[in-house]
């Protein structure tokens, strides 16, 4: 299973608690990770990624394994530690405003 | 037995405020979706319980909510929000062309009649409508691919289509206004536009009465008179007899006439009311005194209502949707400030009451009168 974590404010946005798992099948990347969360959450549909182009929001981040993933393109592997499950992908909202 | 139901916006979630209708003491529940800006929440008037929140956030982006219970549980609605048809520009501050894009849902206006019918207003400028109770929405485009819309630009807080008014007596009929770009009129329930704004005067332009580039702040309407309207302007309160064929200015006495709401007392449609802020530049009330004006006259001939509001060091201000009326007998008025206050008055303005005072900066208020 692979383990997804949200921020607050999408964790109660969708009903769920800090940890998301999700059955991804191979390859494990940021596209097949967010089809995954949004396919089970659709209430996070357009809230990490645009719905048309599956870019990225400016202000969303994507953290595994202590390296910062957010300008890899969508079909990029993840980390083999995130596929196999053993670490999180962190969805985070970037750190602006004070 | 009758009561009130206040819906609340604000920075950081929303409120719903209720009392029955001596409208003396309130029940606060809330925040619903903390931490998001709620720029609206508003009910349907064909079914109380049915309500919609307008949720967004600058990392997250649009969210629609839905309620069936009047505000006790939510669900998410659709957020798809896709323009119709290729999006050119508008202009930029500088007066540069700047492509038009989505950035969220400022104004939510429910059918009259049927409770999955729902417009919603967006920034960049467009007007968006859902037959299905917020799953899915559509562009209505006529009024973004208006021959105009090119010449538009944003004021301070956007290029936002913050006002839809509905005509009670004629379905086809209904106003928005666009910050800056004035009052809009359709005739054919949305799919055609023309610009309804002759009469203003805008210093802010080259050309002071131009047909479009108004900052329209709101404006408002009786449903017993929907020929009648009342608006805020940037600068200016002004009055239209005549559907928004035209426009007179109606400030007379008030002390400033920058100011972002304007109402209309749902028993008499000739008593207005509007929160005069200082400037544009100073977003807060004149000589720290929190002043409602009402005329009684329709315009022109003002008065300050002040009994239990801060007279003193006070230097809030109240945004384009953050006041509104209920349907009793007196008139209850409400409004919200940026400092996170909600008012309220159960005798037409006469005196009023601090319903909740530390709340997040206030976003809008719309007012439900429950049977």
């Amino acid at each position: 299973m692979i383990q997804v974590i949200l921020p607050r404010n999408l964790q109660i946005l969708a009903g769920v608690g800090r940890v998301v798992e999700l059955e991804v099948a191979a390859p494990v990347t940021q596209r097949t990770v967010l089809d995954a969360l949004e396919a089970a959450h659709p209430a996070l549909l357009g809230t990490v990624r645009d719905r048309v182009t599956k870019q990225r929001r400016p202000m969303i981040r994507f953290f595994a394994c202590e390296e910062d993933h957010s300008d890899e393109t969508v079909d990029t592997p993840l980390p083999d530690e995130v596929a196999s499950g053993k670490e999180p992908l962190l969805i985070i909202g970037a750190i602006a405003g004070g | 037995m009758s009561g009130v139901r206040v819906l609340v916006g604000t920075r950081k979630g929303a409120f719903v405020l209720s009392s029955d209708a001596g409208r003396k003491s309130w029940k606060v529940d809330g925040p619903h979706f903390a931490g998001w800006e709620i720029y609206h929440v508003k009910g349907s008037p064909a079914d109380p319980d049915r309500l919609y929140a307008s949720q967004t956030s600058g990392w997250f982006g649009q969210v629609l909510q839905r309620s069936n219970d009047g505000g006790k549980t939510w669900e998410a609605a659709g957020n798809d929000f896709r323009y119709d048809g290729p999006t050119g520009t508008h202009q930029w501050y500088d007066g540069s062309p700047h492509p038009w894009e989505f950035k969220r849902v400022w104004h939510l206006e429910p059918s009259l009649n049927d409770p999955d019918k729902i417009y919603a207003g967006a920034e960049d400028a467009a007007l968006f409508e859902s037959g299905d109770g917020g799953q899915t929405w559509a562009e209505l485009p006529g009024l973004r691919t208006h021959a105009t819309a090119s010449g538009w630009a944003p004021g301070a807080g956007g290029l936002c289509l913050h006002t839809i008014v509905l005509d009670p007596t004629n379905a086809d009929r209904m106003y928005i206004a666009i910050s800056a770009a004035g009052v809009f009129r359709s005739d054919d329930a949305g799919k055609t536009w023309r610009p309804a704004n002759k009469g203003l005067r805008s210093n802010t332009m080259p050309d002071e009465d131009a047909e479009v580039g108004h900052c329209v702040h709101r404006i408002a309407m009786h449903p017993s008179r929907p020929d009648v309207l009342f608006m805020q302007k940037h600068w200016d309160v002004m009055r239209t007899d005549d559907g928004a064929e035209s426009w007179r200015e109606i400030s007379g006495n008030l002390p400033t006439d920058f100011g972002f709401v304007v109402d209309v007392n749902a028993n008499e449609p000739d008593t207005v009311y509007v929160i005069p802020i200082t400037s544009d530049s100073h977003h807060f009330v004149p000589d720290g005194k929190l002043r409602v004006y009402r005329s009684k006259a329709g315009g022109d001939d003002w008065e300050a209502l002040t009994k239990g509001l801060p007279q003193k060091d006070c230097y809030v201000n109240v945004l384009r949707d953050a006041m509104d009326v209920d349907a009793l007998d007196p008139c209850g008025i409400y409004f919200g400030t940026s400092g996170g206050q909600v008012y309220g008055s159960a005798d037409g303005g006469d005196t009023w009451n601090a319903i909740v005072r530390d709340l997040p900066g206030v976003l809008s208020v719309e007012v439900q009168t429950l049977e």
